[in-house]
């Protein structure tokens, strides 16, 4: 990647959606209306954007307001997600306000009468000694009226006033004051409350659900029974808790065993029906490769939960023909393509608004909660139906992350070069988005049809992989063979989350880079230097080698450091982390160091913040957290059978964003692999015995010191 | 059957009338619009929907409304607005103290009684206190130092006032 340019042809989105007007309005009250296809998602994506329109138009940020993603009016952008907003929205949006702020200028001109070149916009006002101009005075509905043609150059980053900024979060005073922003705090007249009754195990089929005692409830509207689709509508939220309580009590369900045996997870992906990919190879094994040191090793990780603090929320309302859905989908043209697909509409008969909720880190439950609530609103016409996920829906039957299963096999030569390394990479696809396939990809949907889902599938290597991602190392290596195998069958459903294979493929290669380094005698950040070509790569290790105090002597007794470093998806941000952990009762992390180069910075402290955030929930997910399961259902469905990260078990982290020209890649993910190795790292260095299965709790180290 | 309750919620007297085991979260977003309360667990393990019973920190949504009995009902509302927000709101802000901003109305809540019994709080005192509090997006840290900053201006003007 090394175009600089912000020509059109850089952001799909632009080419996609070449219209000016369809990402700008020039409000009658002096404000700036964005439309942006990208959403929040607690990413601080709207405020980055709104940095990048105040200095490209020179409008005060003040002035700006970003509309809500709707099917109505928003520019389609696909999905928010793999890091790409700024890449995609951001690039799009420089290019449209250049042009604007150069068409304007010039229609400014005209007017004054004067030389266009004598102008610049101070907060959207165009003035010389004797007159001045607005944007809001201009015809800009005309103006803008027209395709983008790539003729006016955005600003140099040298003119830049707030890109490279930390502003403050636009959206961060209304959240922190308890006023009403997200989703679930949205309030329709005459709405009513719906609660799913989802089946009582996978793949359970209905055989009666007796519905006397719900109705006998005070307040329930209506008991909806549509195929295996469950579900109780009533005039307050506490009644369709409780209806749907009973109505799950009361049901019948014809119910098998359809997981595997949780105890055995690695075997079963490794026997499991699957479809190979090579997805890299490269140089040829060297014919004096006799392998001064070899390393062979499995890896694993469970199913793991998104686990947002909120569930899957969304509303609907069926009227006069239009089914309007309130979702936090990622996707909202996706979905409703999907919802069409579903209900057998046409997509012009939906309108999808995208309205904010809880954290998303990848493919979670809002998609089927939409649909849930679209399906119930267009039984129950006329009146919204809000649905609320239980906590226990939401981790039971979200999308999961996949379980994984990693084979390396390595081998250095007489000089200590990396001769052969071969991965291999087990595991069910990684997206399963709803959209305009074949199956429509939505819970209730699967529920009311008695189907089940296709298997997910992997995104293909050049849009960032899906099992593979970040599986190709980004060492020098003269032999290197990576190949996936994609499960053709899939026991509990698994999409998209956070850096999607990236997390357990960097801690697998990061692992025998120390193990083969230490087979070697040597150190393994001198090792990983050796193997690393790339500066940028070379200066986040270095810089975090030196800041997290590596080659000194530990802060204390029995903690010990580790080091673990990617470039994400290989095209993507670099990040480096230097972690210090001890193991007591259990595996405690005292520090991290983490530094990281995702190219030209929008917002550094919105960066911080999510490579921070990326750090600490890879953390969590590294060391705590498994999807429990028995032959039929999962039964870690709360945050006692689900336990995630708590403030006390945080440690400090010290996060650096190094400065940089390179144009900008996302930072929500990149910190995801390198935390997970380092621990490892840091976690072999403690106990003496490398851990290869995740989570690295005192169960995994006890198998691992039994094993050795 | 429904019933009729009067709660004292952020000072003042309010009436609703419902099943004597409605959650108090339910009471208090959807008879009393106070919507800064958020449900996150429905099971008292999450923190989202944390209020103040007199200078008790509990979980709204496991609360039933005829436990409230005649204490003071203090939500995040009470803290502050988003054009004049509170002491430790406002340290929040400083520090960009959230992402998704879903778990703080708990968080804030749960800060506030612990600065109130114990203004002096050092940052362990502050991690075990909002150890019933979840966050998904990592910002813990950030959290911390706003409290920790916030400490002697909390105290001073009492959060819950401003």
């Amino acid at each position: 990647m090394t175009a600089t340019s912000t020509g059109p042809a850089q952001s799909p989105s632009l080419a996609a959606n070449p219209r000016l007007a369809d990402w700008l309005t020039f409000a009658a009250d002096g404000t700036v209306i964005v439309h942006t296809g990208k959403v929040e998602l607690g990413q601080g994506i709207l405020t980055a954007l709104t940095q990048i329109v105040a200095d490209e138009l020179d409008v005060s940020p003040a002035r700006i307001r970003i509309a809500a993603a709707s099917t109505n009016d928003a520019p389609d952008e696909g999905y928010t997600s793999g890091s790409l907003s700024v890449q995609h929205s951001g690039a799009a949006l420089r290019q449209v306000c250049a042009e604007v702020r150069v068409a304007c200028r010039a229609a400014a001109a005209a007017v004054m009468g004067i030389d266009a070149d004598e102008l610049t916009p101070v907060d959207g006002v165009f003035s010389s000694p004797a007159a001045s101009v607005s944007y809001w005075q201009l015809p800009t509905a005309a103006l803008l009226d027209r395709t983008t043609d790539g003729q006016a150059d955005a600003k140099a980053p040298s003119a830049y006033r707030y890109v490279g900024s930390s502003e403050p979060r636009i959206d961060l005073p209304a959240k922190l004051t308890g006023t009403p922003c997200y989703l679930g705090d949205l309030v329709l007249p005459a709405q009513l409350h719906a609660r799913v009754v989802r089946p009582a195990s996978r793949g359970a089929t209905l055989i009666e659900a007796p519905t006397v005692r719900v109705e006998a409830l005070d307040g329930v509207h209506r008991v909806v029974r549509q195929g295996d689709f469950l579900a109780v509508v009533g005039d307050r939220e506490e009644t369709a808790i409780r209806g749907a309580q009973l109505l799950a009590d009361d049901a019948y369900w014809d119910e098998t065993d359809t997981l595997p045996d949780e105890a055995t997870l690695s075997a079963f992906l490794h026997e499991a029906p699957h479809q190979t990919e090579t997805l890299f190879e490269s140089g040829n094994e060297p014919a004096d490769c006799e392998t001064a040191h070899r390393v062979t090793a499995v890896f694993s990780r469970p199913y793991l939960a998104h686990g947002s603090i909120g569930t899957s929320t969304a509303i609907a309302r069926w009227d006069a023909g239009v089914l309007q859905v309130w979702t936090s989908s990622q996707g909202i043209y996706h979905l409703r393509s999907a919802i069409a697909r579903a209900l057998d509409l046409d997509d012009s008969a939906i309108v999808v608004q995208h309205v904010e909720s809880a954290g998303c880190y990848g493919h979670n439950g809002a998609d089927d909660a939409a649909f849930d609530a679209a399906l119930l609103a267009h039984a129950i016409p006329g009146r919204p139906i809000r649905v609320v996920w239980s906590r226990q829906d939401e981790l039971g039957w979200s999308p999961l992350g996949p379980a994984m299963r990693v084979h390396i096999d390595a081998a250095t030569d007489s000089d200590g070069r990396v001769c052969s390394w071969h991965h291999e990479i087990w595991s069910n696809g990684h997206t399963s988005r709803p959209g305009p396939n074949a199956s429509p990809g939505l819970l209730g949907h699967a529920h009311q049809q008695r189907i089940d889902f296709p298997p997910a599938l992997d995104p293909p290597l050049p849009r960032g992989g899906g099992s593979g991602r970040n599986g190709v190392a980004g060492y020098s290596f003269a032999r290197q063979l990576v190949r996936t195998h994609r499960l053709t069958t899939m026991p509990l459903r698994t999409s998209a989350m956070r850096a999607l294979g990236a997390h357990l493929n960097v801690f697998a290669i990061e692992s025998v880079m120390d193990d083969l380094a230490a087979a070697a005698g040597r150190d393994p950040l001198e090792f990983r230097l050796a193997h690393l070509d790339d500066a940028r790569g070379r200066r986040v290790l270095q810089l975090a080698a030196e800041r997290g105090g590596w080659g000194t002597a530990g802060p204390a007794p029995g903690v010990e450091r580790g080091i673990g470093y990617a470039r994400y998806k290989g095209v993507g941000a670099y990040c480096a982390v230097i972690a210090e952990v001890e193991a007591l009762d259990d595996v405690r992390v005292r520090r991290l160091t983490i530094v990281a180069d995702v190219g030209g910075v929008i917002n550094p402290d919105g960066v911080i913040n999510q490579i921070e955030g990326g750090a600490i929930q890879s953390m969590s997910w590294t060391l705590k957290e498994r999807i429990r399961f028995d032959r039929r259902r999962i039964t870690s469905d709360t945050w006692e059978s689900y336990p995630i990260v708590t403030f006390s078990e945080v440690p400090e982290v010290d996060v650096v964003v190094v400065p940089s020209r390179d144009p900008s890649v996302g930072a929500g993910e990149a910190s995801v692999g390198p935390t997970a190795a380092a621990l490892g790292n840091a976690l072999a260095a403690v106990v003496g015995v490398r851990v290869r299965e995740l989570p690295l709790n005192r169960d995994a180290i006890v198998r691992a010191i039994q094993a050795e | 059957m429904p019933e009729d309750f009067t709660l004292s919620v952020n000072g003042r007297a309010q009436s609703v009338r419902c099943d004597r085991e409605t959650p108090l979260l339910y009471v208090l977003r959807n008879d009393l619009g106070l919507l800064g309360s958020r449900f996150g667990c429905g099971l008292g393990l999450c923190g989202a929907c944390n209020v103040l019973l007199d200078d008790r920190v509990v979980q709204s949504c496991d609360t039933p409304i005829w436990t409230v009995g005649s204490s003071d009902v203090t939500t995040v509302e009470a803290l502050g607005t988003a054009e004049e927000p509170g002491v430790l709101q406002q340290s929040f802000i400083d520090h960009q103290a959230a992402q998704c901003g879903f778990c703080m109305s708990g968080i804030l809540v749960s800060a506030t009684a612990l600065l109130r019994r114990s203004p002096d709080a050092d940052e362990s005192e502050i991690r075990s206190a909002l150890d019933g509090n979840l966050c998904r997006c990592g910002s813990h840290n950030r959290i911390v130092r706003a409290v920790l900053a916030s400490r002697r201006a909390t105290s001073a003007s009492d959060g819950a006032a401003r």
